[in-house]
Formats: structure tokens, C-alpha cells, sequence
């Protein structure tokens, strides 16, 4: 049915115990587009993406992935989809293509047809001069691009990510966010989940923040920063303790003002107006920097600076 | 032609194998037939010379241990698959997860892995049946059917130890499963001497383990002497355990797997 989204959520729960990770969140990820669960750690987005990858059953709402229901079709869904778990599941002890092509036989492709394939992925993930090496000794972000590239032994047209690039050093990461571009840009509608606010910002045409199992907001990265935040930020910073006693003294220059233990948050569309209305005031900051809100500003204003362990 | 999913699991074992096998050659062919040699050949002669080949119902002592012996390998080779690869494809390589994300149901990976156990214990049970043959000591032609018994033999431990081994958080039980359980069981199920030498309370426990049943079985199949009903008794014990087994650890793995 054209207009259907791809992945469609209402009311949906998960329970576990006496603990609702997952309470009652509403919503739907079209064909093509990348789309994120933003939130902090326990914000209930990995119990999410379970359930979308039907191997978690639903406690109760209503879940469609692929037109279908998770409970009466999971193998049928899982045999269209591709997923990147969190913990890496590969086996250390066999080569990077026996890992493709048992993982490819799971599927029931023919190894006729697995042949070409793997190739075709071991160049994808720039993995084909380790290609017949045991598994253990490469890099975690190597490690990374082969379950990425197993993910996509069926040819997805859904693709799974939890938190895909946790534990990467940068270098790493920015390759990996290069091949998920490509994949989007051949169709693939990817679904993610993440803590890093710039992975957000850079893969996601959609996103909703999650905190303790509720959806908080919903919307592109752009519109969130419209929506929950100004468009600059000046950060004032001071010596340790000292930020809330010149909190009073530049209170009404900006939209809204958040007093960190060093430093003065000033949330403003106008950012040099306000470091020039600052330095009217006679205060004297260690320093004085103007940026640009992020969704980082966004994800903080709605679920709050406390720890969450 | 589709291949069933349980099979596509198994296969992942078998590949996972190729890659092990040679370190596996000591425990589930060597030693076996050490054991063999030195019990049924060695041991043997006194137990013959001594008036023993009477008290075990005129046969030779190798043709009395060995197919105990094979009974006992069996449920010792299903018994080491059965536990540590479980905790390894929960928690060590987690494998049943990567199995998991696929078409593959949680009884696919619970049947699969079951598949590749039981060809595990047939590896096991093979080379008893071939000295045997080479001994001259298999009188019967039904002495073939060793190795099915002993795969059953097999299923029989192995299905209520996968169901326990996917309860567990840790390797740490297993070795209480070897030293409490598999162990004894070895020595007092009837392999090395009749349980009729047994004190009548022991006796009686041994005629309840399992591995009584498997040893009897494929003590009466090599003779050619395994009758009806005590085929029907040793047989349906052993089936009516793994069909208990694999229904109980269809709900462990689910429990475990399916969160």
C-alpha cells in the first residue's frame, strides 16, 4: 500500500518485571528516510529497536514493520531486514567470510549466490585484504564494518542499527557514517539508535528523543533546535563556583539562561548582540565563546543533566 | 531446494568444527579407546582366566565393556557439547543472537544445535562399534544398531542439560555437573561390572539413571539378545527423557533468548 510508513508504532509497551522500558510511545518511520531513537542510557531505545527486530515480543500496542506483525511474521520480517546489534555477535575463531556466509546461510541464500555477494561486501566494507583471516585480531572498527556488511548478506531494505558506532575512534566512525550514506542513497531506510548527539545531527532525517521509555519530542534535527532551543548559544565561563553569583547580572539579556557550576549558558538568536550587551555589564568571564545550538542543547533541555546509571 | 532453518544452524557448527576438530580427536577418539584397550583387553585377561566370563553370562570381559564403554562415551561426549557451546552461544560468542536476527525461530537454534550434538555423539560412538568389529567381538548383526542407540543414549543427557545450561549465568555449575553427576554415573552404571554385585540400595539407584538403560541396551543389541520389552523399557526411558528434556528446554531457550 503506497503512503504506508514502513515501520509503524501506537501505544507501544514493553514490560519487564515490575520496570516499563518501553511505555506507550507512538511512531512511524517512512520508506527511505534515516531515522533515530535519541536518549540517554535506560531511555528505552534498545527495547525498541528488539521489538522492531522482532525478537522481543511486544507486552502489549500495536507494531507494524514491513506491512506485517512482529508476533505472526517475525521470520518472515527478519528475512527482510538487516541488523546491527549493539554487542557484536560475530565468531572470533572463523574467517571474515565463513562469518559472512554461514550468517548468509541462516538466510538460505545458495552459495552460488553468497559467492559474489561477500566480494561485494568485503569491498563495501573495505574488509577484502583480511578477507580470509580469523576474526580475532582485527579492530573493533573493522570488527564494526563486518557486522555491518553481514547485515546486509539479504540485501535489507530495512536496516537495524544499535548504537553502530559506540566504543569507535573517530577516524573509525567516519567511515562508517561515509557507508551508511551510501546505503540510504540506494534506498536502504535506516533506523538508529544513538547517544552521540553529532551522529544525530549527521545521519538522521527524522528522530525522536526518548527518555525513561516515553517519546520526550519528536521532529528533524533542525526543527528540534527551532522548537526547544535558540539559535546561538554564548557560554560564559568563569573560575570553579563562581558563574551564580554573575548569574543575576546578565539574567534578562538572553531568551533563557542555565547556570552550570563554571559557566553561564545564554540562549540567544542573536549571539554578538548578547557577548556586546555582556561586556556593557562589566563582568569579567575567563572566556567568552559564541556557537551554534545543537541538538545536544535540545537532548539536555529535555532530559535533563542528571546522571542516569 | 530450501534447506530446513534447523539445519541451517547446524551447519554453522559444523563450519565452527572444521576449525577445532583436531584438538577434539584426543578426548572423543584416543582416549576412548585407550580406555578400551586397557580395560577390555588388559584388565580382561584377569577377569577371564579368573571364572569372571562366567559370572557375566559366558562372554569375554572386552565383549562385555566395550559396548558400556560406548554407551558411556556417548553420554559423555553429549554431556560436554551440551553444556559449555550453550554458554558460549549465549554469552561467549553469542551466537544463537547472530542465529536470532535471521529467519531462524528459537526452536530452529535449539534443533539445530541438537542436530550437531547428536552427530557429535555418532562420532563418538563409531570408532567402539569398528574395534569391536575388528576384535570379532559383535557376535550379532544388530550390533549396527549401537550407533543409533548411542545417539539416543546421547539425546537422552543431552536434552535436560541444555535446558539446565541455558538457565545458567556462568560455567561455574558445569563442573559439578562432571564431578556429582557424569562422573559416578560412569563408574556404577553397570559398564566395568554387572550392578547385580551392586548392595540392593544402590541397585536400585542405578537401575533409575539413565545410563544403566543406554549401557543395558547396547550390551543386549551387540549380543544379539535385546528382547521386546526390555528394548521397549531401556529404549522408551531414554526417549521419554530427551522428549521431556527438549520440551523443557524449548522453554528455557525461549525464556533465555526471547526477552
Amino acid at each position: 500500500m503506497p503512503g504506508e510508513p514502513l515501520i509503524y508504532g501506537r501505544g507501544l509497551v514493553k514490560q519487564f518485571g515490575t520496570v516499563r522500558a518501553v511505555d506507550s510511545i507512538d511512531f512511524a518511520v517512512e520508506r527511505g528516510e534515516a531515522f533515530g531513537f535519541l536518549g540517554p542510557n535506560g531511555a528505552g531505545k534498545s527495547s525498541t529497536m528488539r521489538m522492531i527486530a522482532c525478537v522481543s515480543p511486544r507486552t502489549s500496542g500495536d507494531l507494524s514493520v514491513l506491512g506485517l506483525d512482529p508476533d505472526r511474521d517475525g521470520a518472515r520480517i527478519r528475512g527482510r531486514i538487516g541488523v546491527v546489534p549493539q554487542e557484536d555477535s560475530l565468531d572470533l575463531e572463523l574467517t571474515v567470510r565463513e562469518n559472512l556466509y554461514v550468517y548468509g546461510r541462516y538466510f538460505d541464500l545458495p552459495r552460488s549466490e553468497l559467492r559474489p555477494r561477500i566480494e561485494q561486501l568485503l569491498r563495501f566494507a573495505q574488509l577484502t585484504e583480511r578477507g580470509d583471516d580469523r576474526v580475532e585480531p582485527l579492530s573493533g572498527g573493522m570488527k564494526r564494518r563486518l557486522t555491518i556488511a553481514r547485515s546486509l548478506i539479504n540485501e535489507p531494505e530495512l536496516l537495524l542499527l544499535d548504537e553502530p558506532t559506540t566504543g569507535l575512534d573517530p577516524q573509525a566512525r567516519h567511515a562508517l557514517w561515509d557507508r551508511l550514506y551510501r546505503l540510504k542513497s540506494q534506498g536502504v531506510t535506516l533506523v538508529l539508535t544513538t547517544h552521540y548527539m553529532d551522529e544525530a545531527e549527521q545521519l538522521c532525517d527524522r528522530l525522536v528523543v526518548m527518555d525513561r521509555g516515553t517519546v520526550a519530542a519528536e521532529g528533524s534535527p533542525q526543527g528540534l533546535i527551532g522548537r526547544y532551543c535558540t539559535r546561538e548559544v554564548v557560554e560564559l565561563r568563569f573560575g570553579p563556583g563562581e558563574s551564580e553569583r554573575h548569574a543575576d547580572k546578565v539574567a534578562d539579556i538572553p531568551e533563557r539562561i542555565e547556570v552550570l557550576p563554571d559557566r553561564l549558558l545564554l540562549y540567544t538568536d542573536q549571539g554578538d548582540a548578547t557577548v556586546e550587551a555582556v561586556q556593557r555589564r562589566a563582568l569579567a568571564p575567563v572566556s567568552v565563546l559564541v556557537r551554534r545550538a545543537t541538538l545536544e542543547d535540545v537532548f539536555l533541555r529535555l532530559t535533563g543533566r542528571q546522571l542516569v546509571d | 531446494m530450501a534447506t530446513p532453518p534447523a539445519l541451517r544452524a547446524t551447519q554453522y557448527f559444523l563450519l565452527a568444527y572444521r576449525r577445532t576438530w583436531r584438538a577434539s580427536i584426543m578426548s572423543t577418539f584416543v582416549s576412548p579407546l585407550l580406555y578400551l584397550l586397557a580395560m577390555g583387553v588388559g584388565l580382561g585377561s584377569f577377569v577371564n582366566k579368573g571364572g569372571g566370563a562366567a559370572s557375566l553370562g559366558h562372554m569375554g570381559y572386552l565383549q562385555f565393556v566395550a559396548p558400556g564403554l560406548a554407551a558411556a562415551n556417548a553420554a559423555t561426549a553429549a554431556a560436554g557439547e551440551s553444556t559449555f557451546p550453550v554458554m558460549g552461544g549465549i554469552k561467549w560468542t553469542r551466537t544463537y543472537f547472530a542465529m536470532l536476527a535471521t529467519p531462524l525461530r528459537v526452536v530452529d537454534v535449539l534443533a539445530g544445535h541438537l542436530t550437531w550434538i547428536g552427530a557429535r555423539v555418532a562420532m563418538a560412538v563409531a570408532p567402539y562399534l569398528i574395534v569391536m568389529a575388528a576384535f570379532g567381538v559383535t557376535p550379532s548383526p544388530e550390533a549396527a544398531a549401537v550407533l543409533p542407540a548411542g545417539i539416543l543414549v546421547g539425546m537422552a543427557f543431552s536434552t535436560p542439560l541444555v535446558a539446565f545450561a541455558a538457565t545458567q549465568d556462568n560455567d561455574g555449575s558445569f563442573s559439578l555437573v562432571f564431578r556429582l553427576g557424569m562422573i559416578p554415573l560412569f563408574l556404577f552404571s553397570g559398564v566395568f561390572f554387572p550392578v547385580s554385585v551392586l548392595p540392593v540400595g544402590l541397585r536400585v539407584i542405578a537401575y533409575a539413571t539413565p545410563l544403566w538403560h543406554g549401557v543395558e541396551l547396547c550390551r543386549l543389541l551387540t549380543l544379539g539378545r535385546l528382547g521386546a520389552a526390555s528394548a521397549a523399557v531401556h529404549a522408551g526411558y531414554l526417549v521419554a527423557l530427551a522428549v521431556v528434556g527438549a520440551v523443557i528446554a524449548s522453554r528455557t531457550y525461549t525464556r533465555r533468548l526471547r526477552t
